[in-house]
């Protein structure tokens, strides 16, 4: 046999064997890397409904798998990523996010923590200015004594069952 | 005024355990659908009984009908279907199945095997009209008015209550 056509033989026999390996799960990343990574990407800021503490990139429930054949499907199309998200919270909601849109129904769920540790701040910097005015005679006295019963009784609160 | 001061802790604590457990009584999955009051999405599918014949939305136009995702390979499908088919004896609205990611055979021997309340079912075997649908576990159920416009969509087995609360009260409103 001429060596071309031997090479060609091979090489065919090769790619059936790594299309049989990989028939199930990856046959679509080996048709095209590029689109393939575009699609994890996209996928992996995805929310997978049936389990909801997993990502669409990750997930193998039926519907994620659906939703990567989508998401494949509409970037073959020519999509930009912007428009396959909205193409999926027109389905399925700004839950889908793993990052939600920044409006008017998420704005406690952004500013929320930040709004409670100001409250916290502001609380604690009045108190303390309120203190630092206050004669030292409205403290009570802070002697060994007092330091000791204090430690006796931490201890015996943490021994307790 | 100053004297009460030391229950304004007690208050916030209060504020935050009514909030909890508001949150705790919050079902996780059931996410609410961006689809309420919007227009139906466009689907054309195959009839389980009948490949050959489609039903299309533009069919379904001018009446209030019921949309129930089901499927053979669902077990929560099973325990709401005796309820479905009492609802479907009724003839209060015409009621469709969209048939969710099933083999055909598997589908209709299960339809043979605990009765039909379908006027019709549609074949999702791909699952795209589902998609478009925003389903994500069967079953669902959805009301969709005489203008196509989704009305209501209830996630999960549909039971007497949810029956007699929210879906007859929305379907006397629409004068189904």
């Amino acid at each position: 046999m001429p060596e071309p056509v031997r090479t060609t033989i091979l090489a065919l026999l090769l790619a059936l064997c790594a299309a049989a390996a990989t028939a199930k799960e990856a046959a679509p990343a080996a048709a095209d890397p590029a689109l393939e990574a575009r699609m994890a990407r996209i996928t992996a800021e995805l929310r997978c409904l049936v389990c909801q503490n997993q990502t669409i990139a990750d997930s193998n429930a039926g519907l994620a798998v659906d939703l990567r054949r989508e998401t494949r499907e509409l970037l073959r199309q020519g999509k930009s990523d912007a428009e396959i998200l909205a193409y999926m919270t027109a389905r399925y909601g700004d839950f889908v996010l793993y990052r939600p849109p920044l409006k008017g129904t998420t704005a406690l769920l952004w500013f929320g923590p930040a709004a409670m540790l100001a409250i916290g701040g502001v609380v604690l910097l009045l108190v303390l200015r309120r203190r630092t005015k206050m004669a030292a005679e409205a403290f009570e006295p802070d002697d060994d004594e007092t330091e000791d019963a204090a430690d006796t009784a931490a201890a015996s609160a943490a021994s307790r069952p | 005024m100053k004297r009460f001061w030391f229950l304004i802790p007690l208050a916030a604590f209060l504020a935050l355990a009514v909030v909890l457990a508001v949150g705790l009584k919050l079902d996780p999955r059931e996410v609410p659908s961006p689809l309420i009051d919007k227009p139906a999405p466009k689907f054309a599918l195959p009839r389980l009984d009948d490949a050959q014949k489609t039903i299309g939305l533009d069919d379904l136009r001018g009446k209030v009908w019921v949309l129930n995702v089901w499927a053979s390979w669902c077990v929560a499908c099973r325990a709401e279907h005796p309820l479905l088919v009492e609802f479907a004896k009724k003839r209060v609205v015409p009621l469709y199945g969209l048939n969710y990611k099933d083999k055909r055979e598997d589908a209709t021997a299960w339809l043979a095997r605990f009765g039909n309340p379908y006027e019709a079912s549609l074949h999702d075997f791909d699952g795209r009209v589902g998609i478009d649908f925003g389903v994500y576990g069967v079953p669902e159920t959805f009301v969709i008015d005489q203008n196509g416009v989704i009305r209501m969509k209830h996630i999960g087995p549909l039971t007497p209550q949810v029956l007699e609360t929210k879906i007859a009260p929305l379907l006397k409103k629409l004068d189904a």
